[in-house]
């Protein structure tokens, strides 16, 4: 099970958080905060694991991917392999490369909603359902057109009523 | 009235707008947010569902990224939900996720949402509120949506099926009835042949078993099917993981599968995969020799990969096995020590733990010298981890591995002097235990205490304060093993203690009293007058302990009397030490230190006189006075040189209650009565006021009544020092009452006595012909005293247990077959009366099995105790505090839900059903 996953860039602000238990937002930014707190003090080149008893309780595990100006984290318990959670936040990453042609840490910032979209599609509920980012992609690109087409219909009567008004 | 709204809808601005005002940050982020947050209230509002959602939208953004809460939009997030655009309820669902929880208000009015778009023909909405019902599902929507959800757990779409699978584990959890509807679903699509589909399956049922194998032993087969053809890494894991849990409850399903998982281990080429096999292995088949060979090959080759992951994990994987098969560590010892300075701070830490596990009583000299050695060059943080290892590893079972006490003792000193070291609080538990527990160490005890006293360097270190602090205490309390009471009197009165806390100073000048009294004592009653002589002879014979003790101090005194013999000027020379060191702590703002400096004076003042006199002056002179002096520096001398034993974590329950005083009830009043008077300073007074009573009238007539009982003379002053010496007690004043009864460590008689009274266990190891640092005689190991440690007191954990019961036991009933299947809806309509029956024959047995487990703590402890009933009591009365807690919780609990009874009480009764073995079916035997 997945606990949660973070993005975070190295100044330490959140880029994206996604806890799959409910907590308080308190307790999210105290965690978010005990997670980097941790991470900006690790070199390079070494392992990816953390030590996520301390911040998480017992039975976590934390596993992060560093990434130009970003951390990746992903929070798991023992029902997960270490190694398998890492390529699943290459196949993340790499999705969000194509989404985006190249990403960078803007990307993130300026498209909220999409990255949520690509998690949701990748881990459901705290269980990873697809691991293919060629499947992901599809899917997020069905879902925005479907997004775009129900926007579509809105934008033409608000527009119009907002000129008669004027 | 439609003005605004339109207005708010035209200029509204966009999250887009929202992130880059926050970007250019004109007035700071917080002001800008406040602002953004005061329009999102407004504009939420609008009766305009576009401008709701980009309002809802915007919100979320703030509540994910910025930490605000936005519990009071959860009513605008269903109206939002209820648009009939995608876009809308897509950013409604997010918004739900987001926020919504257990006790939200409006959790309830969601469930006809869900059910439409659990119903809706596009697969994006299906999924959504499939993810929503993933994050929220509490008991009523689980029960509520179970139908729509078993339907889709057979849906043709399969990105619409794997999300139905992947939602039935929420769904288990919050309401087990809904097994009997969806289980049977679920193990068909085990037989899936989509990789997708199966993924999801197989996680789901990993999730299931990890909290409760035994029910899925069943499933072995279909499980096994997927092991053997699997192609996806991630399945086999999923796989793989539910043979870690399931494979140990039965040999023979272990029997079939581990050829498969070596086989696996040697074909593939996926990491991940692999260390999942070795893992597999190392934890659930470790009594399979040729897997675990297998496996160590394997974590070997991750040992020695540059991937400091690879690594990393390998040393995991092999600190797994180090529990059963040592020899695996032991095999790649060097890697492992290596591994010890790598860069990397898991590493390290994972070497370090396999270290601790190779260490045995042969090699834990040498292996504290490397370690030591590594400390010293390694940054603050692996230091202590370090320290902190070596000190609970040695300490483990009452220093099981040491043998060599006068070498770990100079190991602690050695430990406490490197610089980064910040494990000061245990280094002094350890030198005050191994004190009392281990005599023959107290010399060398008493040395090293010495070095660490006379080292005006350390008290600047502040980390350090707390074994000094030990140093002081053992330096006082075994003052007799001293070569030069004199010196350690300086160093404890030496200026710069000034820099140490309150506490620990109190300490200084207590041993320093401690001290005082010994130098007289050697003075004045043994080594001088023809009077004191006899006087000590006839006050020996009158206490059979002090003979020992006496003794062994004369021993040790004519040792030392030639590297500084004590005569009545350099006593001269000390009393006036004394008296300026301690003048000023007279005006001490600390309570402690004021205090035992003004008894340590009032002290010096008593003696003063006659210390004076008899270094000038005829004996006949001064006799009386001097002969009163003598007595009190005897008296004083006698409560000092009490041994002192180990005081067992549970000494102050076995304090039997006298008879006819109630305890439990009054205390109860008490604290209503007082309010917020504090309570645990009366307590001690009372308690401590007869004693002192008695201290006092020794003191000032000098007439003790001899034959009144040398046991009331002892306990007064065993009192007096057991108060003077607080901190190192039990912080209550009741433990008084039992001290007689701990015989002094090591005392050959008392040792024999106490053979059958099971308080004290005395443990011998045998003697170890292990070579010693000293090499001309192998010395035995030095006598441990050990108490019994009556066991933690059970805790009860049914609250937590019954939950995963109710759901196995669901799960269990479905593939044992004991029950027939009966829609929920019939079985969620059963009377109420029979509801409430049932309800209440749960919390009766509930009451009972925890009754039991009290009984069962406590029979144990009156087996070794014959006098303990003082903890019984408390023990019930905590107890029943407990148990109407949770009965009390229970109620509560139960009017909020009243059928997670009913479904728990049923889910009790299959347990005992099944026998196990006959499940598993032929193919595997």
């Amino acid at each position: 099970m997945i606990k949660a996953v973070m993005v975070m860039n190295t100044q330490g602000k959140s880029r994206l958080a996604k806890f799959y238990e409910y907590l308080s937002v308190e307790k999210q930014q105290e965690l978010i905060r005990g997670v980097f707190s941790v991470l900006c003090s690790r070199a390079e080149n070494v392992s990816n694991f953390i030590d996520a008893e301390s911040i998480f309780g017992l039975d976590s595990r934390l596993v992060y991917k560093h990434f130009a100006t970003l951390y990746f984290v992903f929070v798991f318990d023992s029902s997960e392999n270490e190694l398998a959670v890492l390529d699943l936040i290459q196949v993340f990453v790499e999705t969000l490369d194509k989404c985006f042609q190249n990403v960078c840490e803007l990307d993130i910032v300026f498209n909220y909603s999409k990255i949520h979209t690509i998690l949701d599609e990748m881990v459901f509920g705290g269980q990873v359902v697809e691991t293919s980012s060629s499947e992901i992609m599809k899917a997020v690109e069905e879902i925005s057109k479907l997004e775009a087409a129900s926007n579509a219909i809105s934008l033409i009567p608000k527009s119009a009523s907002g000129w008669r008004s004027r | 009235m439609s003005g605004p709204s339109l207005m708010d809808s035209l200029f509204q601005r966009t999250l887009e707008d929202l992130i880059k005002g926050l970007r250019q940050q004109l007035i700071g982020e917080q002001a800008f947010i406040s602002k953004a947050l005061e329009e999102i209230r407004k504009e939420i509002k609008s009766t305009d569902l576009s401008t709701k959602s980009t309002a809802l939208l915007k919100l979320c953004y703030l509540s994910n990224l910025h930490f605000h809460d936005m519990s009071f939009a959860a009513f605008h997030a269903l109206e939002v939900l209820s648009s009939p655009r995608f876009s809308h309820k897509k950013i409604a669902y997010h918004a739900i996720s987001l926020s919504f929880h257990d006790s939200t208000p409006v959790l309830l009015l969601i469930t006809n949402h869900l059910r439409k778009d659990l119903t809706s023909t596009n697969e994006f909405e299906v999924s959504l509120s499939l993810q929503c019902l993933s994050r929220i599902a509490n008991v009523d929507l689980a029960r509520d949506l179970t139908p729509e959800v078993f339907t889709l757990l057979s849906s043709n779409k399969l990105y619409v099926r794997k999300r139905a699978v992947a939602v039935v584990l929420r769904v288990f959890e919050k309401y087990p009835d809904s097994v009997r509807v969806c289980f049977k679903r679920l193990v068909e699509n085990l037989e899936n042949y989509d990789p997708q589909i199966l993924s999801a399956v197989v996680g789901v049922f990993s999730e299931l078993a990890c909290k409760d194998p035994r029910s899925y032993l069943p499933l072995a087969p279909e499980f096994y099917k997927i092991l053997v053809d699997s192609k996806s890494n991630w399945i086999s894991i999923k796989v793989l993981k539910i043979f870690a849990k399931i494979a140990p409850l039965e040999p023979r399903l272990a029997n079939r599968v581990v050829e498969p998982i070596c086989d696996l281990m040697r074909k593939t080429g996926a990491k991940s995969l692999l260390f999942e096999c070795v893992r597999t292995v190392v934890t659930s088949f470790s009594e399979y020799e040729s897997a675990v060979r297998l496996a160590v090959e394997k974590i070997r080759e991750f040992l020695v990969d540059e991937d400091p992951n690879l690594k990393y994990l390998g040393l995991h994987a092999l600190s797994i096995v180090a529990s059963k098969h040592l020899w695996v560590v032991s095999e790649n010892k060097e890697v492992v020590i290596k591994s010890l300075s790598d860069p990397d701070p898991n590493i390290k830490i994972e070497s370090l733990r396999l270290v601790m596990a190779m260490v045995s009583e042969h090699n834990v000299a040498e292996i504290s010298k490397v370690l030591v050695n590594y400390a010293l060059k390694s940054d603050p943080l692996f230091c202590n981890e370090i320290l902190g290892s070596i000190l609970s590893t040695c300490s483990r079972n009452v220093y099981e591995i040491i043998v060599d006490f006068d070498w770990y003792v100079s190991l602690l000193s050695e430990m406490s002097r490197i610089p980064h070291c910040q494990m000061g609080e245990e280094i002094e538990n350890q030198f005050i235990d191994i004190g009392l527990r281990v005599k023959d160490v107290r010399p060398e005890l008493v040395r090293v205490a010495r070095d660490l006293l006379i080292d005006p360097a350390l008290l600047g270190n502040s980390f350090l304060h707390r074994v000094l602090s030990a140093a002081a205490w053992v330096s006082g309390e075994y003052v007799e093993f001293s070569r030069n009471p004199l010196e350690l009197m300086e160093a404890l009165l030496q200026p710069r203690t000034s820099l140490l806390p309150p506490s620990i100073m109190a300490i200084y000048i207590q041993s320093a009293f401690k001290l005082l009294v010994f130098c007289l004592h050697t003075c004045f009653v043994r080594g001088g007058s023809t009077a004191g002589v006899s006087a000590s002879a006839s006050y020996e014979s009158f206490d059979d302990l002090s003979i020992e003790n006496g003794a062994d101090s004369t021993v040790a005194h004519g040792q030392t009397c030639t590297s500084a013999p004590i005569t009545n000027e350099s006593i001269v020379n000390l009393l006036k030490l004394v008296e300026l060191a301690l003048s000023p702590l007279l005006g001490s703002h600390d309570v402690e230190v004021q205090e035992r400096a003004r008894n340590l004076l009032g002290f010096v003042d008593l003696i003063k006189l006659e210390a004076l006199n008899s270094s000038g002056q005829e004996e006949n002179e001064s006799e009386r006075k001097g002969v009163e002096a003598t007595k009190i520096i005897r008296l004083v001398h006698d409560a000092f040189s009490k041994e002192l034993g180990p005081v067992s974590l549970t000494a102050q329950g076995k304090v039997p209650v006298p008879d006819g005083l109630t305890l439990n009830e009054n205390l109860g009043d008490l604290e209503t009565i007082c309010g917020d008077i504090e309570l645990p300073s009366s307590n001690t007074f009372s308690f401590g006021y007869p004693s002192e009573e008695k201290d006092v009238l020794s003191f000032s007539n000098l007439q003790i009544k001899e034959d009144s009982g040398q046991s009331n003379e002892s306990t007064s002053l065993l009192a007096e020092h057991r108060k003077r010496h607080g901190l190192y007690y039990l912080p209550s004043g009741k433990s008084e009452v039992i001290s007689n009864d701990y015989p002094p460590a090591n005392d050959p008689a008392l040792q024999g006595d106490n053979n059958d009274n099971a308080s004290d266990l005395v443990k011998l190891t045998a003697e170890s012909l292990v070579p010693k640092r000293k090499p001309n005689h192998s010395k035995p190991r030095p006598v441990v005293v050990k108490l019994d440690e009556v066991d933690e007191k059970p805790v009860a954990v049914k609250q937590l247990e019954s939950r995963d019961d109710s759901l196995s036991g669901a799960v269990r009933d479905i593939l044992f077959g004991s029950e027939d299947i009966l829609p929920t809806s019939s079985r969620s309509n059963l009377p109420n009366s029979n509801r409430k029956g049932k309800k209440k024959q749960h919390m009766i047995t509930q009451v009972e099995s925890k009754e039991n487990v009290v009984d069962d703590g406590n029979s144990s402890s009156r087996r070794r105790k014959d006098h303990s009933h003082g903890k019984e009591r408390r023990h019930r009365k905590k107890n029943a505090e407990e148990r109407n807690e949770t009965d009390r919780k229970e109620k509560e609990s139960s009017s909020n839900h009243p059928r997670r009874h009913k479904s728990r009480q049923r889910a009790e009764e299959p347990l005992k059903v099944p026998p196990q073995t006959s499940v598993i079916p032929d193919f595997l035997l």
